[in-house]
């Protein structure tokens, strides 16, 4: 059976491909990436011929415009919407074999979307945090720079917090690469490159036979940053994502996560050029915003569902938490421990560790401590810059105590 | 039989034809990528059967099958050509040895067929037209984003450019099939060269046909308890489920003890065919286990 087994005036020739332009204007609102080179397949892959029933026209559509995993959903409530209330297509698919189309039986994740992408209006952009226009204190302009770096974002006035999202923007990780297994041309290598000797050789016309070198490529390993941005990490939160917005502008293979009661990967969000937009996309992709807080439940999921995909290839984690946890600690602590075991290195930051006689006193902390390879205070520029420091290799100013340093305070008060 | 299925039932009846049983959606998007000479983009969980695909497509289309399995730091030179320095190097020291080493004329000759060596993916640019390979590029998540990179003129275009050499293009391009475990995201613009297909686990009724093909020596009833308790397992949250190839070998070691039915014991002494993280079969062996064998005997019963 095929498409030229439908009656005069409903052949692909007609309105099929006008319906399959707007289809996938539809799919494009909804968040899909696709453009004209997918629509232009679609419409020749529905002229192949294959085509007999609703199901088979589903999954035509889908090969070709889905392109993520994540997108079938999505894909599969825009299908349902766009083509009943068009109702086109099911008069069409009604001349042939009529089997059950595959619909998912509730609406999923995807309906919101797809309502949005199929109502003309774009879908509400989130309203940006307003910023107070304050007065600038004339104290702080002589060494507002010094000030600034030290003081707690917690308690800045709004036009001191925008001067230190300028200056976290600022922070380059750089210099931690490590050794990979690709070779590149090196004067002073390790292994001769017999390619290049070759071809510099019959450039001579085979007079000379100079060696020349390759030598490992270097490259820092994938960042993974899991965020808590639950109520008692607020003030701290937006900060953060205009810092991680600004490593992920200049490094390769960053992933953020943001975590409440829910875990939410926000890297797509965070790839926007523009500072301000990714951060509102990245708050607004986030449905538990200064929510409570269930770490180890997000632990749990992140070591499920992304630990094997993001924390390939030696990955550096910062885990940035109050450890503040109030449900009960053996999931926490067993998270904790597959996280350390599959990540090369585990660094917590926590913004309580900036008072002065910090106890990891706490019983989610104790949970977690002994899983991670450093613990660094989180609250102030200064502290972003010597955790830049850190992670570049430098090794300016005191190491920061072990870990189990802060364990063996508490066991001996 | 070389050519290409020519609807969406043929295709299904061919994979079966090979015991490979392919639900519709998979069917759909197989006949898509033959009849539109594009790459099918597998991804899903391991052992769901991407890899096999590729195996059953070369042999029923009784195609050549050119296996790239990926590997960090994969380079041009050990996947798609490479030249013959050894070869090359005598051939300089001859010339020179009988005086006839001209520099043009020797740089032409050093860098020509003979001293080419072809690996993986420059083989699968040279089928015979009717005749063109399947190329299945395993696993392409252990690689790095410079080789995905070097992909997109070979996906694209058919073609691999040798700088000393020129460019060669395929006569007719091969069937590609190109599988991820997804333990990274590979890059929009190679995905968008290709049909995607997420492979799912498969339903019950699927899987016991699988098992009924792959693993006949296991009975009837054997096999719906082990298809009813693998699925089970996969709704149980665990760190890695148990993918189809786990299913198949579990059959097969089953057979093997002579098993007749499933009991605590049997799956206790045979859960590491099917798990294979200590947290998973610590957590099934506590008496998770026990209970969903006492759901799996108590639903079967039912019927």
């Amino acid at each position: 059976m095929s498409w030229q087994a439908a009656p005069e005036g409903e052949r692909p020739g007609g309105q099929i491909p006008a319906n399959v332009v707007h289809f996938a204007g539809a799919l494009r609102r909804a968040g899909l990436r696709t453009g004209p080179a997918e629509t232009l397949d679609a419409i020749s892959a529905l002229r192949l011929g294959g085509v007999g029933s609703r199901e088979d026209f589903y999954w035509t559509l889908h090969a070709v415009f889905v392109h993520r995993h994540e997108d079938g959903p999505v894909f599969a409530e825009v299908f349902a919407a766009f083509w009943r209330t068009r109702q086109m297509i099911e008069k069409m698919i009604a001349l042939f074999s009529g089997r059950a189309p595959a619909r998912p039986a509730e609406r999923k994740a995807g309906g919101r979307r797809a309502d949005e992408a199929l109502s003309d209006g774009l879908p509400p952009r989130p309203a940006r945090q307003d910023k107070p226009i304050l007065d600038v204190d004339a104290r702080f302009t002589v060494s507002a720079d010094d000030l600034l770096r030290s003081k707690d974002f917690a308690q800045m006035t709004a036009s001191e917090l925008e001067a230190a999202r300028r200056a976290v923007q600022n922070l380059v990780l750089t210099g931690d690469e490590r050794r990979t297994r690709r070779l590149r041309p090196h004067t002073r290598g390790e292994r001769i490159d017999l390619r290049e000797t070759l071809r510099a050789s019959a450039r001579t016309g085979g007079d000379l036979l100079l060696p020349h070198w390759r030598t490992a490529q270097r490259r820092p390993p994938p960042l993974v940053v899991l965020a808590d941005i639950s109520g008692s990490m607020s003030q701290y939160s937006r900060l953060f994502l205009h810092f991680f917005h600004a490593v992920t502008a200049r490094r390769r293979r960053v992933h953020t996560f943001l975590f409440g009661t829910r875990l939410t990967n926000v890297t797509r969000e965070l790839s926007r050029r523009d500072p301000d937009e990714a951060v509102d996309r990245s708050a607004a992709a986030v449905r538990d915003w200064s929510g409570g807080t269930r770490i180890g439940e997000a632990l749990a999921l992140f070591n499920k569902d992304w630990s094997r995909r993001v924390l390939s290839e030696g990955a550096t984690v910062l885990l940035i938490t109050d450890g503040l946890e109030r449900d009960d600690t053996t999931l926490l602590e067993r998270e904790m421990k597959r996280l350390h075991l599959s990540s090369k290195r585990l660094v917590w930051l926590n913004p309580l560790l900036r008072f002065d006689g910090f106890a990891a006193k706490a019983k989610g902390m104790r949970a977690m401590l002994p899983h991670v390879d450093e613990f660094r205070p989180v609250h102030s520029v200064a502290s972003l810059e010597a955790l830049s420091a850190a992670l570049s290799g430098a090794r300016a100013g005191p190491a920061p105590r072990s870990p189990r340093d802060w364990l063996r305070d508490v066991a001996e008060a | 039989m070389t050519q290409v299925p020519a609807s969406i039932e043929k295709t299904v009846a061919l994979l079966a034809g090979a015991d490979y049983v392919a639900d519709r959606s998979l069917a759909t998007v197989l006949f898509l990528a033959l009849r539109m000479g594009r790459p099918l983009f597998l991804e899903g969980e391991a052992g769901v059967g991407k890899t096999e695909l590729a195996k059953v497509l070369a042999k029923t289309l009784d195609r050549p099958l050119i296996r790239l399995q990926c590997y960090e730091g994969l380079d041009i030179s050990s996947a798609v050509y490479e030249w013959n320095h050894a070869a090359q190097m005598i051939e300089i020291r001859l010339r020179e040895a009988t005086g006839s080493a001209e520099g043009d004329a020797l740089r032409s000759d050093i860098f020509s067929e003979r001293f080419l060596i072809r690996r993986p993916v420059l083989q699968a640019l040279g089928g015979e037209p009717g005749r063109a390979p399947v190329l299945l590029i395993d696993e392409l998540d252990r690689t790095d984003e410079a080789f995905e990179a070097f992909l997109l003129e070979v996906l694209s275009d058919h073609q691999v450019t040798i700088p000393e050499f020129g460019t060669i293009r395929a006569a007719e391009p091969p069937i590609v099939v190109i599988t991820t475990n997804r333990t990274r995201e590979i890059h929009d613009a190679l995905k968008r060269r290709c049909l995607y297909h997420w492979l799912d686990y498969p339903s019950a009724e699927r899987e016991l046909d699988i098992v009924q093909r792959k693993a006949p020596g296991a009975g009837a009833d054997l096999s719906r308890e082990i298809v009813a308790y693998v699925q089970k397992l996969r709704a149980a949250d665990l760190f890695k489920a148990p993918g189809v190839a786990e299913t198949i070998d579990w059959a097969t070691a089953l057979t093997e003890l002579d098993a007749l039915a499933l009991d605590p014991q049997l799956v206790s002494d045979t859960l590491g065919v099917l798990l294979k993280y200590q947290d998973d079969i610590a957590r099934i062996e506590k008496g998770e286990g026990r209970e969903m064998l006492n759901a799996v005997k108590r639903e079967l019963a039912l019927g």
